[in-house]
């Protein structure tokens, strides 16, 4: 195929449903992307507001509960089986349509392509899709809500047996459960076939010059997730087809034999629960590193742009990375130390799950290491990056703590860990998710966001997070166990509402100012200060393209890199920055 | 400069909230729970150093180094190399001490004269078995099971070893007597907690898992369902009793008197 | 359509559909390992003998294979009318095989054996059923690439999916050779 002239250029489609729709442009697909995990997270937040609500008020009689949930909140008052749905409901939308959405897909598909100077993704016509299948999985998970019984309550980790004998395990267990299974199962297969572009795309289409340790930490973050979710998502699959059969053919893979269930012995012959644990797990784990190294390579960029300043220990860096990515996949036997699996194997796992600390601390140092004695701009993209790195010493060092399985066997099922995963996972992928949108916005609009409301936004946000996790590890020290609709019945609990109501406010009070986020995006996107090409004055090559980027980006005049993706501050240079095309060979 | 005050403030108040242990483990009441909690306060103390000194560091980093020229470098390898072997030291260390500790209370032979009980747990409730004055539990059949009729554990009428064996819905043990619990579910799911003991084990239907302890302190201690099983997750209940042994004795006693 | 360098086009089929073997594999390992320890975990292990019409299959898969490669080589040498014949042979295979699984599992219907009759029977439908789904796919696949075959439609873009399509085939054939291994020797043993 002869490369084509100027004017041969294709324009953009026409029909409004090929521009914005059903386009084939990574670009666009990734704003699609983008925008369906905003909804999934304020969704996602909502639920979750729901939840403390009810914690510290469980009587409370709230007549739009009641509307809502006929069944589930009789008489306006939620009952424990509507707080375990909404519980289990924003633990998927949030792991799933937030965290392994907006990072990956969202910011990969549209930063990716351009950082390597590639016209789009290997596979356009696939990519759009992986999207609409995603948004074909939310759909059914929302439809849980809608139908008889309602949301199920399992959890998002959907332990078998009770998310494998269907509605009389509770409600929500019936269709519920069932449509749940079913989008796990198409979410799966959309993020396989986005891992396959992303991983063919980043092998193949790089610009000349662009060797692989000159690609941007945000690339490296995307390759190596994506071969985690090409291996961790088929293991999903064959689980959830597994459950499937389980709940809808008699079969018995996950079932013991002689269970009794409301007063009703079932039939099933001697299914291992355990089983269904080794395969979640087994994705189960790599899913929370999917979920935050995009947000680790957003975190390099971003602290190197606004430190002027190399990445500190780039090759380092990488092979965290990589290491992280590889450990990651021998661990996942530390979410089952008290399951009853065999000791040998837990010291196992322990001393794995502890190696992983490695890789974490060094990137941790590197990052401390790119702001020392950098020239520090703190725009809002930059008060994000640097709030990462807080959150994730937070979350990670208690990590330490739950990696060991003597002090497992207190903390399982404790508050210390529902503290634990939202600070390391929830949060810190959440603040990368707010710098990289600061960051990449006036690229992807041609406008910038207001850095006063995005300051605003960030100071609530990161007191806010403290506040609602961090007593959280204090509740699971007193053993507050995990998953309670309410704590009336134990004594010891009783103590904890103090605790508990401070972390209700807290959180309330930080829900709401998410809104200021939501209308700095959207006011932004209308209104905002027009963005010249590169208002960050970064090196990586989107930053060489107008705001917005052209259909097809450099087109066949894509530029040849000739240094690495951090060349700030060189001394000797006539600028503080190089850009990666710019300049003699390095 | 805002950030560093945040960041401090939050470092304060943290640690402050740690400090004050106004929220904090409950007593221990055997050997295991308080080296449980020396162990814990050592990790406790390095975890929380760490937490500190990044928080310190990054607000010290972020009050200096703003407005000035920024200073040229790409990484320092010896740097690298010196932070890597003290974290994997610090961490391989930490695995291995409570690795041991794990293993003394997983790999230890059952002693002697534990007192044998057979735990039970179904949506929402617990459910105990003594095996009565001729120590010897009967056979259970899942056919049998009659929650209205007092037999949870679905003892099977036509073994005579049955008989006299005891069902209660609160575990009682003589304290500082080694109890070795048979853990089983008749449904979901579910984790024997009680956070005096310092210890959790899940109970997964379809296999019978041995569990051992010995509760040194005489008093009430909750238990606690520790894993997600169904709406009435919130509500399975349950105590344990430890009793002066002539107390448990004489408990004893009295309901194999009852049959 | 996308506008790419001459050359990345093959490059990149080639590139995605290893990362598809890959997950296809580790999606087959995970049912293997479920296989295993469900086997470990019980005592009422009993494996599933297959029909005789099983092995015809097999032959079946593998004729098709041949035939997959020679039309693939012929298409290389130029020779467009043995492409088409051969082409069209696997693709009358591949049919052939997809009809014989349908008929082994109706088969075994028959005699007894279903899905839920025991977890070795359960692992033996849902692994050649996932097999035959995946094989599925990949007829679809040389189907359509037959029709343009056979109205002289082959550009280059389309050979480089001949290759594509007849490397996942073989990709089949070798995976239900393990499937088999793994169902009629280890789990009957």
């Amino acid at each position: 195929m002869a490369s084509r002239t100027e004017s041969q250029t294709p324009a953009r489609p026409k029909s409004f449903w090929l521009r914005y729709i059903f386009s084939t442009d990574h670009k666009m697909i990734g704003i699609q992307y983008f925008l369906l995990a905003v909804f999934a997270a304020f969704l996602g937040t909502a639920l979750s507001a729901l939840m403390r609500y009810h914690l510290v008020y469980p009587e409370a009689k709230v007549r739009w509960f009641g509307l809502l949930w006929p069944d589930g909140a009789p008489g306006g008052v939620m009952t424990p089986e509507l707080y375990l749905s909404l519980m289990t409901m924003h633990g998927t939308i949030m792991v799933f349509f937030v965290l392994t959405t907006v990072p990956q897909s969202g910011f990969g598909n549209y930063i990716l392509p351009l950082q390597i100077g590639a016209e789009d993704m290997a596979f356009p016509r696939l990519n759009m899709l992986s999207f609409w299948t995603t948004a074909l999985s939310f759909a059914v998970l929302c439809a849980a809500f809608f139908v008889e019984g309602g949301a199920p309550l399992g959890g998002w980790t959907a332990y078998a047996p009770l998310s494998a004998i269907g509605g009389i395990a509770g409600p929500g267990q019936g269709i519920g459960m069932t449509l749940w299974v079913v989008s796990i199962m198409l979410f799966s297969v959309a993020s396989l076939m986005g891992a396959i572009n992303f991983i063919t795309t980043l092998l193949d289409l790089r610009t000349r010059g662009m060797s692989l340790m000159r690609l941007p930490l945000t690339c490296w973050g995307w390759l190596v997730t994506a071969v985690i979710s090409l291996f961790a998502f088929a293991v999903l699959a064959a689980a959830g087809i597994l459950l499937l059969l389980d709940r809808e053919a008699g079969t018995s893979f996950f079932i013991p034999a002689g269970l009794i269930v409301s007063d009703r012995i079932l039939p099933n012959k001697g299914g291992s629960p355990l089983l269904f644990q080794h395969l979640f797990w087994f994705f189960g784990h790599p899913e929370v590193y999917i979920a935050i190294l995009p947000g680790m390579g957003v975190i390099s960029t971003v602290l190197s742009v606004f430190s002027r300043k190399p990445v500190f220990g780039y090759k380092a860096m990488v092979y965290a990375l990589l290491l992280i990515g590889m450990l990651g996949f021998l661990v996942w036997g530390h979410h089952m130390f008290t399951s009853g699996m065999s000791p040998y194997s837990a010291i196992a796992f322990s001393v794995l799950t502890l190696s992983i600390g490695v890789p974490s601390a060094i990137k941790t140092f590197n990052w401390l290491g790119t702001v020392w004695r950098g020239s520090l701009q703190l725009t809002t993209s930059m008060l994000f990056a640097l709030g990462f790195v807080s959150v994730f010493v937070a979350g990670g060092v208690t990590g330490m703590i739950l990696g060991q399985p003597v002090l497992d066997m207190y903390f399982h099922d404790t508050y210390f860990v529902v503290g634990h995963f939202h600070m390391i996972m929830g949060v810190a992928s959440v603040l990368a998710i707010f710098a990289g949108t600061f960051y990449w916005f006036p690229k992807m609009t041609g406008r910038m966001m207001s850095e006063t409301l995005g300051k605003i936004h960030f100071f609530i946000t990161f007191a806010g997070v403290y506040a609602i996790f961090m007593p959280m590890h204090l509740a699971g020290l007193a053993g507050n166990p995990r998953r309670y609709a309410d704590f009336a019945q134990f004594d010891f609990l009783r103590d904890l509402t103090s605790l508990h109501k401070f972390i209700t406010h807290a959180a309330l009070l930080t829900a709401a100012a998410q809104l200021l986020f939501l209308i700095n995006l959207v006011w932004s996107w209308r209104k905002g200060a027009k963005a010249p090409e590169n208002p960050w004055k970064a090196t990586t090559l989107e930053w060489a393209l107008p705001s917005p980027p052209p259909i097809h980006n450099f087109g066949h005049e894509s530029p040849e890199v000739v240094r690495g993706p951090c060349d700030f501050s060189v001394p000797g240079a006539p600028s503080d920055f190089l850009m990666q095309h710019e300049g003699e060979r390095k | 400069m805002a950030l560093s005050l945040l960041l401090w403030l939050i470092a304060l108040v943290v640690a402050a909230s740690f400090a004050v242990k106004r929220w904090w483990l409950p007593q221990p009441i055997n050997d295991h729970a308080a080296g449980f909690d020396a162990w814990f306060a050592i990790n406790f103390w390095i975890a929380g150093f760490i937490f500190l000194a990044a928080q310190i560091a990054l607000g010290w980093i972020v009050w200096r180094y703003r407005g000035r020229k920024a200073r040229f470098s790409e990484g320092d390898s010896r740097l690298e190399i010196i932070w890597t072997v003290l974290t994997t030291v610090l961490f391989v260390t930490a695995s291995v001490i409570g690795a041991r500790m794990f293993a003394a209370i997983q790999f230890d032979p059952h002693p002697a004269g534990a007192l044998r009980v057979e735990v039970s747990a179904q949506q929402f409730s617990w459910n105990f078995r003594y095996s009565g004055p001729d120590g010897r539990f009967g056979r259970t059949d899942v056919r049998s099971v009659n929650d209205a009729a007092g037999n949870p554990f679905g003892i099977d009428g036509k073994d005579a070893a049955g008989r006299d064996d005891i069902v209660s819905s609160a575990l009682r043990v003589p304290a500082g007597r080694p109890v070795r619990l048979i853990l089983r579910s008749r449904d979901v799911i579910h984790n024997f907690f009680v956070r005096e003991l310092r210890i959790k084990q899940d109970l997964i239907p379809g296999m019978e898992i041995p569990f051992r302890f010995a509760a040194a302190v005489p008093g009430e201690y909750e238990i606690a369902c520790s894993e997600l099983c169904g709406l009435g997750h919130h509500q399975m209940r349950s105590v344990l009793i430890v009793l002066a042994p002539a107390a448990f004795d004489a408990w004893l006693a009295a309901q194999s008197g009852g049959r | 359509m996308s506008v790419m360098a001459a050359g990345t086009g093959r490059r990149v089929s080639f590139t995605g559909l290893y990362a598809f073997l890959a997950t296809v594999i580790m999606f087959f390992a995970a049912f293997t390992s479920a296989m295993v320890v469900r086997r470990g975990a019980s005592k009422d292990w009993k494996g599933t003998p297959a029909p005789a019409l099983l092995w015809v299959n097999t032959a079946v898969l593998a004729l098709g294979s041949a035939a997959v490669e020679k039309a693939r080589r012929d298409l290389r040498a130029a020779d467009r009318r043995k492409f088409n014949i051969g082409w069209t042979m696997a693709t009358l295979l591949g049919a052939l095989f997809i009809v014989g699984q349908i008929v082994v599992w109706r088969q075994l219907r028959q005699s007894g054996v279903y899905l839920n009759s025991h977890p070795g029977s359960a692992f033996f439908y849902v692994g050649t059923v996932a097999h035959a789904v995946h094989l599925a796919g990949g007829w679809i696949a040389m189907l359509y690439l037959n029709v343009r075959a056979l109205r002289l439609q082959l550009g280059p873009g389309r050979r480089t999916a001949v290759d594509v399509t007849a490397i996942y085939w073989h990709f089949l054939g070798l995976l239900w050779v393990y499937l088999l291994w793994l169902f009629q020797f280890w789990g009957n043993a």
